[in-house]
């Protein structure tokens, strides 16, 4: 038979590409849900350590279980906004968490934004905004917890698609996420979100920025706008919420808190 | 089934042959995904795998294979075994294939495998054929395994992610890390070093 043949090499290549496009088909179907379950407890384990919960997971015997229990256990409500700050009533928040891309993909006015919110063993509320944006090498996104004011960062967790391990890749870390908490992302009334400087200590005491990582500019960059563009599109249900909580604080309440403050700074 | 020859085989690409500092092949991904151990070992592991198994296939495919695309085939069936990877990677380690991301898709790339695939795998047996891939995959993966260990040492004073300057107290004398260890440039400085101490005590290897 004549190898050099071109009825050999076309039967060859379409026989070989059918055999290889069987098994890859097979190994992807029969992977699939095992993945999709990786993938759905990786969300509920980042929007737990987002409020500093779930911290032992890499240790628990069975980590899908511990999570799922752990995020049935604080996670108490899930909705949707919009970015006119209306809540979307009979929309899936977690389905939405999971193709969040999709609606970053979308014009702003038509995006249905989830939100997700916890109530800690002392009965505190939090209110957990995912993020979507752009990293060097491609897509990283986060969760950010704000306090029950909408203005003072609880915690924040961030992930990535394939940023370089140990420069970029250093946003998941605890040195850097660590840096968020009791950041404020108001200025005055308006959402100036939480600017990443460049430079070890470049952020001392500004509420509003933490330092950037050394080698990882571009990440650091990235991180800036996603916070800025993604709370950009919380805005109007963030400044809603916030009002009505401020109005609902008796102002009696306020003014003590406020004076402690003073006088710890001075 | 394990005679000088084969041994061979598999001790060689360890030091005599090794593809990066000697062949200086798979540079590329020896340099990006050094900065830590863990994905240095895990990626090692997957090329290991990969180079072994694509050389078995190839090996035992030889006499069928057009050798006007025989190029074509060489690469379906690497590409077809590293998706396999990458999904197996993704179901039972997810943490580890998140760090990895698309290092792993790029071990098609990895010259190592299509070289195995061209100098060996398509003239012997099998069984030598898969043992060839082995080696050249432990041959890499050695490289890879001491530059992590160097580099995360060196660059973030940790070894597997445990903190070993920490503990034993040396940033009390003013040590600190130095973060340039974690850049690809140092990577590439660190293989320049390993292939001058492997040449300066195997004279066989210095070009005349």
């Amino acid at each position: 038979m004549n190898k050099n043949s071109n009825a050999y090499i076309i039967t060859y290549s379409t026989v070989m590409v059918v055999v290889v496009a069987a098994v890859l088909a097979f190994a992807s179907l029969s992977l699939q849900k095992k993945q999709n379950e990786n993938v759905r407890i990786e969300k509920m384990n980042d929007i737990l350590q987002s409020i500093g919960q779930g911290m032992d997971a890499d240790k628990a015997p069975d980590k899908a279980k511990y999570v799922t229990g752990e995020y049935d256990k604080y996670i108490i409500e899930s909705f949707a906004v919009n970015t006119a700050g209306e809540r979307v009533a009979g929309a899936d928040a977690f389905a939405l968490l999971i193709n969040l891309k999709a609606e970053y993909e979308k014009p702003e006015a038509d995006r249905v934004l989830p939100v997700f919110v916890s109530k800690d063993d002392n009965g505190d509320v939090h209110y957990i905004l995912p993020v979507w944006g752009s990293g060097l090498w491609g897509p990283i996104w986060g969760y950010i917890a704000l306090k029950s004011d909408w203005d003072t960062v609880y915690g924040v967790v961030f992930g990535h698609k394939g940023e370089t391990p140990g420069l970029g890749a250093e946003i998941t870390t605890l040195g850097f996420t660590g840096q968020f908490k009791d950041k404020q992302i108001f200025q005055d009334a308006e959402i100036v979100a939480i600017s990443v400087l460049k430079g070890t200590g470049a952020s001392a005491g500004n509420i509003h920025a933490v330092d950037a990582i050394s080698g990882g500019t571009i990440t650091s960059r990235g991180v800036e706008a996603m916070l800025k563009n993604c709370l950009a599109d919380y805005s109007a249900y963030i400044k809603k919420e916030r009002s009505a909580e401020a109005s609902a604080v008796p102002a009696a309440e306020l003014v003590p808190a406020d004076s402690i403050t003073v006088m710890i700074n001075e | 089934m394990f005679s000088a020859k084969i041994l061979k085989l598999l001790t060689s690409p360890l030091s005599q042959s090794n593809p990066i500092t000697v062949q200086i092949l798979g540079i590329c991904s020896a340099l990006a995904v050094t900065a830590k151990l863990k994905p240095a070992f895990v990626m090692a592991l997957s090329v290991t795998v990969v180079t072994a198994f694509s050389s078995l296939i190839i090996s035992m495919l030889r006499n069928t294979i057009p050798s006007r695309i025989r190029i074509i085939v060489q690469l379906v069936v690497v590409a077809a075994l590293v998706i396999l990877v990458d999904q197996i990677l993704k179901a039972y380690v997810y943490d580890v294939s998140k760090q990895l991301s698309v290092f792993v898709g790029l071990i098609i790339t990895n010259c190592i495998i299509m070289g195995r695939i061209e100098a060996f795998a398509l003239g012997n047996k099998p069984w030598p054929s898969f043992v060839d891939g082995i080696g050249n995959g432990l041959g890499y993966g050695i490289i890879l395994v001491v530059l992590g260990f160097v580099r995360e040492l060196l660059g973030a004073g940790t070894v597997w992610g445990y903190p070993v300057f920490e503990k034993i107290g040396i940033y009390h004398t003013g040590y600190t890390n130095n973060s340039l260890m974690l850049l690809p440039p140092m990577a590439l400085i660190c293989v320049g070093i390993i292939i001058w101490i492997q040449r300066s005590r195997n004279k066989n290897l210095i070009e005349k």
